[in-house]
């Protein structure tokens, strides 16, 4: 242990503990910027800086180690001087209109500006200016960017990508799309990791809200919403809510409060995926030499662009079944206008997705299969929502819950896990159980893929199959998982791929909160929810057997092929 | 009112001197990979801060060209602005009346020829091709890229087996390097910015003389592939010792007796005593390196040979042979190439030169090896004659001033023209023919041309020729490789063109340079070979780095290493270094700034912990 004294405060910490986590530990906050741990601890933004008695240099918290005998000031004169400084150096080359800003009031730099009374700055402001596309998922402002470079080092690090780097040098140094290409080149999975580790609102979603509200606004538009099942876990964040007022079934009274014409749940097509993939699956289990193993999950729009750029020779290890969002959208211009009787054309499609990708997949050309433009015609992230709800004054408090629509707002406990790492997989299998065996394994049997693990191997017998599977989430996991299996040093029958560490519960559309990675707390809310219901398995959906019966005929069928499953080459990154 | 005075120095003045130091300290400690653009900028700033305002084309001028600069830095430039920019750096430098006005425009036409690339790339993309890739100056400039701020931290803890085992994950010559490395490393040292580079030479040395014999690390498992290495020099040797790790089997064909090339044969024992030489070359053969001595290519074996035998080739031939100046009389007796007498004194064939006058011709580091030598040998007299001036000497300043102090003689401007010889045939005399410094090149080097006063004649008894080395290079280019002023082809990863399978690095492809750059080579080819051979096995070492210290960085001087006193030094070959004491190497380590936490290098292109 290290003895030292913080603001004139003894404490004891483990060798090795930063000044940062020392000081935090005795409830001594040392406000901080660019920061994140194990992902950034460049100390470049230099707000964190302590004094150590009997140096003249300040020392950064964040990436400095404790000392034996240390006598640290967090507030001294010197402190408080360079730290109101350095926050209005950085303010001075930041757009700060927060009033037309996303990140107004979650914002770092704005609460520590706010916190240490900047309310005046002598410095000049000097604003950069950047091109960028506004049609990407992804928006870029550099006019916001205050280079604390976690952007770059999410990518780096966590996805791999190498997206975002460090261009130019001296006063000119910012960050941009590296290697000089435009960020539709880039490869980019578009999944919003940087978007949700930004500190400020330097990176967010295209904003598409104003086009919902417009198709809300338009008494000849048929408006039908989806939710996607990680969205229920996090949507009361950015509203202030608790988890136990933040309910699924507020979240649909919500919907219907804001206008939607029919407030349906992705996860009806989440069990619909499961009878199209799992099905799928069974084919390539019983003909094992025509099909290419292993296969892959094909629901995770950021996966399937990784997989595009990076591995293509893996393109067609992907199942060929659309992901649930997409599924829906051609379901709902197709069987569910057929059923109400609706002139399809007159329907807006609106999905509210974890993901900032889903917005990139929905735009693809081929994902119009229901033949009345794009199946879903705009995306909204879960954040985006939030603003939605608020623009509207909606106080969800004061609404009762409300069921979803029917029908393609039934789901089984399968259906709502697909927003966590596992929950395909474990939803699938199941249902392969079911189709292999004709008989239900008990619920939980696959739980083995469960959980924060970054690649979960779990074996299953299956009818006297042995199903190898693997589970990886984020996408530097994945890189590693499929040059393992590249270099044949491991082999797998299925294998589920979420981008987002943690699986959509963390995706890049959810609300930020700076510093945490919350998808370990929200997945338990699926699998509870999963737990409570009276129908596990997304083979006993009543309503999906019922479109089947009278539409889709099977899992599979000429119509099936045509609405629900996808050429993942007819679309170029 | 007097009606002279004598300037005094205030403070104001002497502050500005002093700023001066510093902005001088600062060029020199700029990090390596910044915008070329930007700098032209702000030079050309800085020189029109120094106009005196006089005149139009440096007063207005230079601020116009300024803003075109500034143009193109903020991406408002367009092609046509490199047009005007030219047009008006052409008028500033043809019309300015003093050289504030003229060089600085100078400055910008050179800058817009020698990097076109980057302006274009600013008017272009907006953005700058330039980006820094390693962060730590000294680990940047270091051919081998040697964890520097590391094995420092380790002698800072008196960790030296340790510091030993970090420099060998790049480098496997520590010994070598610490006693005779050129330290490009110390070139750029951030430290310079306030007072002076760290002696890293020093530090390294402190290293390896206090860490023991510490055993190289386990080889992989072996591969059954067989590598044929073409000379035991630096080069050579490097690329056997991490092939081997890496599991290979290398034989390395060496020309000579013993291994060491150039470190054996080139450097006199008083700058690299054997016996140091030997801790390197015993790790190296430790890892299980095969020698096939007294075997040269082109006599014993052939390159074709070598490639049905093996599976992979590295040639590393070095640069041994004599140059000559190719003037009247060079054929006499007693005229011997450098080669030669240091070959002969690194084959223990020692010559006596007692009472002799020896004349040295040229001004590199071996013609300091040889005029010291040459006085260690007996000599009554030993004459550097060189053709340029004593501060164009391509040697380093402390061997020019050592061989001064052990009582060389310099001639500066003489250029040889003939030997003359007795009846006999052997040599008596070098005349030299007086030389005027001359323009500069472009390039900066003063050129010497003759000048009218007569030609002089030195008498001496031993003309020793040091103009440089060449590549025995006959053999490669009958065996069909590309050959280009004497020197091997090969590209920036060893290869050789459209010959799979032969790599080729250090002297023989760069002609004479320097051990490092021939290490450096050595490990670019390992690293390629395994490749080629289709593995891919990582070099790296499990060693954690003590965290910096938080203290304080007051400027404190640098510790230079010593020479045992010159009357004491000349008498032997003897090594004449003397390393730090313990207190010395705790405070030079201490001064490093750690620029692997501090700065860039924490956040990209700090430590490299494996390749």
């Amino acid at each position: 242990m290290v003895n030292l004294t913080i603001n004139n405060r003894q404490v004891s910490v483990p060798e090795g503990t930063t000044i940062l986590d020392a000081a935090a530990g005795i409830g001594i906050m040392i406000p901080h910027l660019c920061y994140l741990r194990d992902i950034n601890e460049i100390a470049a933004c230099r707000v964190c800086q302590v004094e150590i008695q009997g140096k003249e240099k300040l020392i950064t918290a964040c990436n400095n180690k404790v000392e034996e005998g240390m006598v640290i000031f967090t507030n001294s004169p010197k402190v408080r001087e360079t730290r109101k400084t350095i926050v209005r150096l950085i303010l001075s080359q930041h757009d700060c209109r927060c009033a037309i800003c996303v990140r107004s009031g979650n914002c770092e730099l704005q609460k520590i500006a706010n916190d240490l009374g900047c309310i005046e700055n002598p410095y000049n402001g000097r604003i950069e200016h950047n091109e960028w596309n506004p049609e990407f998922p992804i928006i870029r402002d550099n006019a916001k960017c205050i280079k604390c470079m976690r952007c770059i080092q999410v990518c780096d690090k966590i996805q791999t990508l190498h997206v975002w780097d460090v261009v130019n040098t001296g006063s000119r140094t910012t960050v941009d799309v590296a290697n000089g290409r435009k960020i539709e080149h880039a490869d980019c999975a578009a999944c919003g990791q940087c978007v949700t580790h930004c500190p400020v609102g330097a990176l967010r979603e295209k904003d598409d809200i104003g086009k919902v509200l417009a198709a809300l606004n338009d008494p000849e538009t048929i408006t039908v919403v989806q939710v996607a099942p990680a969205v229920r876990t996090a949507w009361g964040e950015d509203l202030g809510m608790s988890g136990d007022v933040a309910t699924e079934k507020r979240l649909a009274s919500v919907l219907r409060h804001i206008g939607f014409d029919y407030v349906f749940d992705t996860n009806f097509s989440a069990d619909l995926t499961i009878m199209e993939e799992g099905t799928e699956f069974i084919e390539r289990l019983k003909n094992p030499d025509k099909s290419r193993f292993p296969m892959f999950t094909s629901c995770c729009p950021g996966w399937v662009r990784f997989v595009k750029s990076q591995y293509p020779e893996f393109v067609d290890n992907l199942s060929t079944a659309k992901s649930p969002q997409q599924m829906f959208g051609a379901v709902v211009k197709s069987y569910f206008a057929k059923k109400a009787d609706i002139d399809p054309s007159r329907i807006c499609s609106v999905s509210i997705m974890p993901c900032t990708a889903k917005k990139a997949e929905a735009a693809y050309d081929n994902m119009s299969s229901a033949g009345y433009g794009q199946d879903v015609d705009y995306v909204l992230t879960t954040r985006e929502f939030a603003r939605l709800v608020r623009g509207e004054a909606i106080i969800p408090e004061a609404l009762p819950e409300e069921d979803f629509d029917s029908p393609l707002g039934t789901y089984s406990g399968a259906g709502v896990i697909f927003g966590a790492t596992g929950g395909v997989m474990e939803a699938a299998l199941r249902s392969a159980f079911y189709l292999v065996t004709g008989k239900n394994p008990d619920a939980d049997a696959f739980s083995a893929v469960r959980g924060m693990n970054p690649w979960k191997e779990a074996a299953f017998n299956v009818g006297g199959n042995e199903i190898r599977t693997a589970t990886v989430h984020g996408l530097g996991n994945t890189r590693q998982l499929l040059d393992a299996i590249k270099r044949g040093e491991v082999k797998y029958d299925f294998v589920e791929v979420m981008a987002c560490p943690g699986g959509c519960v963390g995706g890049g559309g959810q609300p930020i909160r700076d510093g945490q990675e919350l998808a370990k707390d929200r997945a338990p809310i699926l699998y509870s929810l999963d737990r409570n219901k009276n129908i596990r398995f997304s083979h006993e959906n009543p309503d999906v057997l019922k479109m089947y019966e009278e539409f889709f005929e099977k899992p599979d069928s000429p119509v099936a092929h045509k609405l629900l499953h996808t050429d993942h080459h007819a679309w170029d990154m | 009112m007097s009606r002279l005075k004598i300037a005094t120095k205030n403070v104001a003045g002497q502050t500005v001197e002093r700023l001066y130091k510093d902005l001088e300290r600062r060029i020199v400690a700029s990090p390596p990979g910044i915008c070329p653009v930007d700098l032209a900028l702000n030079f050309l700033r800085l020189c029109h801060a120094q106009t005196c305002g006089k005149c139009v084309p440096c007063r207005v001028g230079l601020g116009q060209l300024a803003d075109y600069l500034n143009q193109v830095l903020e991406g408002e430039a367009t092609m046509e602005t490199l047009g005007e920019i030219e047009k008006l750096a052409k008028v500033i430098s043809n019309s300015a009346d003093c050289a504030i006005g003229y060089e600085a425009a100078n400055m910008v036409l050179r800058g817009l020829q020698g990097f076109r690339d980057d302006y274009v790339a600013h008017i272009k993309n907006g953005k700058c091709t330039n980006h820094i890739t390693q962060a730590i100056p000294c680990v940047a400039l270091c051919p081998a890229g040697v964890d520097i701020p590391g094995y420092i931290a380790l002698v800072n803890e008196g960790r030296y087996a340790d510091a030993v085992r970090l420099i060998r994950k790049d480098n496997p010559f520590p010994t070598a390097c610490a006693l005779i490395c050129e330290h490009p490393c110390e070139a750029r040292c951030r430290r310079s910015m306030f007072d002076t580079a760290v002696n890293i030479r020093g530090l390294k040395r402190f290293a390896v003389d206090n860490a023991g014999v510490v055993p190289a690390p386990p080889c992989a498992e072996a591969t059954g592939k067989r590598v044929a290495i073409v000379g035991g020099g630096p080069s050579g040797l490097s690329a056997a010792y991490f092939l081997s790790l890496m599991g290979h089997k290398c034989v390395v064909y060496e020309m000579k007796s013993k291994l060491g090339g150039m470190l054996r044969y080139g450097i006199p024992n008083y700058r690299f005593p054997r016996e140091r030489l030997q801790e390197d070359i015993d790790c190296v053969l430790s890892t299980g390196v095969e020698v096939k001595y007294n075997t040269k290519i082109g006599e014993n074996f052939s390159i074709k040979d070598l490639r049905e035998q093996y599976d992979a080739v590295y040639i590393a031939i070095g640069a041994h042979n004599d140059k000559k100046i190719g003037i009247e009389g060079e054929d006499s007796n007693n005229v011997m190439s450098a080669v030669e007498l240091l070959d002969n004194i690194g084959n223990d064939n020692i010559p006596d030169f007692t009472g002799k006058t020896v004349a040295v011709v040229g001004g590199g580091n071996v013609a300091m090896d040889c005029v010291r030598s040459a006085v260690r040998l007996g000599a009554k007299r030993a004459i550097i004659a060189y053709r340029r001036r004593k501060e164009d000497m391509t040697a380093l300043p402390e061997e020019v001033e050592g061989a001064l102090e052990e009582g060389c003689e310099l001639m500066e401007l003489s250029s040889p023209v003939r030997i003359e010889a007795d009846e006999n045939g052997n040599a008596v005399a070098l005349w030299v023919k007086p030389q005027i410094i001359g323009r500069m090149d472009e390039w900066g080097r003063a050129r010497p041309s003759d000048s009218s006063k007569p030609e002089v004649r030195v008498a001496c008894d031993i003309v020793i020729v040091a103009i440089g080395q060449g590549i025995e290079s006959r053999h490669f280019e009958e065996a069909g490789m590309p050959v280009k002023r004497g020197n091997i082809t090969a590209m920036d990863d060893g290869e050789i063109i459209n010959i799979p399978g032969v790599f080729a690095g250090g002297d023989c492809v760069t002609g004479p340079a320097t051990v490092i750059r021939a290490i450096a080579a050595g490990k670019v080819a390992a690293a390629n070979i395994d490749e080629y051979l289709g593995y891919n096995h990582l070099i790296s070492v499990d060693i954690d780095i003590p965290a910096a210290s938080h203290a304080d960085k007051p400027a404190c001087g640098r510790v230079n290493l010593t020479n045992v006193p010159a009357d004491e030094r000349k008498c032997n070959f003897d090594h004449i270094e003397c390393g730090m004491t313990l207190e010395e190497a705790k405070q030079e380590s201490s001064r490093c700034l750690r620029c692997d936490h501090f700065g860039y290098g924490n956040f990209k292109g700090g430590r490299a912990e494996i390749w």
